[in-house]
């Protein structure tokens, strides 16, 4: 069973408890965008076999939006982080890299 | 057979019938050939088609049977039909909402009536009648709804009362507290079929045009000049091709990866399970979708029960065992009698879940690259519809059946909307 802690309020929280939210760090287009953008921010998505940084939601708990880095082919959970920042900390992809020397990195 | 290209095989003098096995009774069985050939691959095809799952294999043989097109491979990662093929609940049904939806599910229904013929292979089609319960306000209204689209669609779908449910299915409770049966929409001509054998059929078939079906090689890349596949890299080697098909369900996200774009596509874990074998009490499919189980019994006498898929991506092809937990108290709930049934087996498979739960049969951004995948939790019903579609996009550049299903209708706006109809609980 997937575990999470979540980072606001430091609960390990197992799936039943959370909230699934999709890809983590899309970059939102608003009016004035192009197809291509739009297209890309609401539908396509990377979806990777391995490294994943994902959004979830504390729903039976603190109820806030965090961010997690996971590995889709293991479920192995690398970390979670505040859902207020543009990209995954410096330390935690560092720590990726160094379990998963052939993850080409974020992005 | 002297005219067989290399690796083919002579389907006319290994023509499975009665006789055959009498036949072959007469020498113990012990001559029995293989059904397919393993041959090694070839430099070049004229297409290629990754992914031998029932999409893979059905896409392959309509290349072959309705456009000529038989220098092909078939190239399996793992074995042939070792993936969705060989993990669904084997339904069958075409009782979808929309035109788009509802012309590509009836194809592929309609060509599983004949399937056994056509490829002098048992598949074991039973259209043993399909009911989709009502157990809400909203469900029976969606339904009904749906009832009179699949009329004007020319597909053979109707409301039946609790009544009736109860008639067709003896072991159902509907007066349940939580969720009473109030009504169900019954398509008498859905059903089950055999999944493996679907997979090996084609693979007989394909491999009797001189097709080459290559399992256990991994593509680890996509080669493209000037926008245009070359050929792909694989275990095996370095293949070139004019067209390529990837029909690769859970992994196209993957594949996509390699070759250079993106789709609009997640892959979950769906799971299934099946109870130990009991004396035959149901023979009819019945599907129970606000409460996310659906049950049917296979002919081994095990109740058939598929569940609902996680909500987080996953490539493991293991679910959370919670969704099983509420899969299986949803059913006792509504078949009292299953509650002292021992589960005997529970699996995953890696669904691939496009934002309408409508499938891509597609061109894609590559040319000479074709993607049929996206099927997500309903794709083995759909398999010769989709192989249909898909070796006429493939073969011609364009596909009435398929023309509604472009990757690039989420850019246009115009889903096919099939989040209803899909059954299973996202």
């Amino acid at each position: 069973m997937l575990t999470l802690e979540c980072p606001y309020c430091g609960v390990k929280a197992e799936e039943t408890e959370l909230q699934a939210g999709g890809e983590a760090h899309l970059k939102r287009f608003g009016p004035g965008s192009s197809d291509d953008e739009f297209e890309g921010y609401l539908f396509l998505r990377k979806n990777p076999k391995g490294v994943h940084f994902e959004r979830w939601r504390h729903a039976y708990g603190c109820g806030k939006w965090f961010l997690a880095a996971r590995c889709t082919a293991t479920l192995e959970v690398f970390g979670t982080y505040s859902a207020q920042t543009k990209e995954p900390p410096a330390d935690l992809q560092a720590k990726i890299k160094a379990k998963r020397p052939d993850w080409e990195g974020y992005k | 057979m002297d005219t067989l290209p290399e690796g083919g095989f002579d389907m006319a003098m290994k023509r499975y019938s009665a006789f055959a096995v009498a036949r072959h009774a007469m020498s113990y069985h012990l001559g029995w050939e293989r059904a397919w050939g393993s041959p090694a691959p070839k430099k070049k095809y004229d297409a290629i088609i990754i992914g031998a799952g029932g999409h893979g294999l059905a896409s392959a043989y309509y290349l072959g049977k309705n456009y000529g097109i038989t220098n092909v491979a078939i190239i399996e990662k793992g074995w042939l039909g070792g993936g969705n093929t060989g993990r669904n609940t084997t339904i069958i049904r075409s009782n979808y909402l929309q035109d788009p939806s509802a012309a590509i599910y009836e194809k592929a229904r309609s060509l599983y009536e004949t399937m056994s013929q056509d490829l002098n292979y048992n598949v074991m089609f039973s259209p043993r009648g399909l009911l989709m319960l009502g157990q809400t306000e909203h469900e029976v209204r969606g339904y009904k709804r749906t009832v009179y689209a699949n009329n004007l669609q020319g597909v053979a779908t109707e409301w039946i009362s609790p009544q009736r449910v109860k008639e067709l299915v003896p072991i159902i409770n509907i007066e349940g507290p939580r969720y009473p049966v109030l009504g169900a929409l019954y398509q008498a001509r859905g059903g089950t079929a055999r999944h493996d054998a679907v997979a090996w059929g084609y693979a007989r078939a394909c491999s009797a045009m001189g097709m080459d079906v290559i399992q256990q090689c991994e593509v680890t890349g996509v080669r493209t000049e000037g926008g245009k596949v070359v050929g792909i890299d694989t275990s095996k080697g370095a293949i070139d091709c004019d067209k390529l098909g990837m029909v690769v369900a859970g992994h196209s996200s993957v594949l996509a990866e390699m070759a250079g774009f993106r789709l609009p596509i997640e892959s979950l874990a769906l799971q299934a399970l099946v109870s130990e074998p009991i004396k035959p009490c149901m023979d009819v499919v019945v599907m129970a979708n606000t409460v996310h189980g659906y049950m049917s019994q296979s002919d081994k006498g095990e109740m058939v029960i598929g569940g609902g898929t996680d909500g987080f991506n996953n490539y493991t092809q293991r679910g959370s065992f919670h969704h099983i937990e509420e899969t299986v108290r949803a059913l006792v709930e509504t078949f009292p009698m299953i509650s002292r049934l021992k589960m005997l087996r529970q699996w995953g498979g890696i669904v691939d879940m496009t934002g309408d739960r409508s499938p891509l049969i597609s061109k894609t951004p590559v040319s000479g690259i074709f993607v049929n995948c996206g099927w997500g939790t309903g794709g083995f019903k759909s398999i010769p519809g989709s192989g249909w579609a898909m070796a006429e996009l493939m073969a011609r550049g364009h596909s009435p059946l398929a023309e509604e299903f472009s990757m690039y209708r989420f850019r246009e706006g115009k889903f096919i909307d099939e989040s209803v109809a899909a059954g299973v609980a996202h």
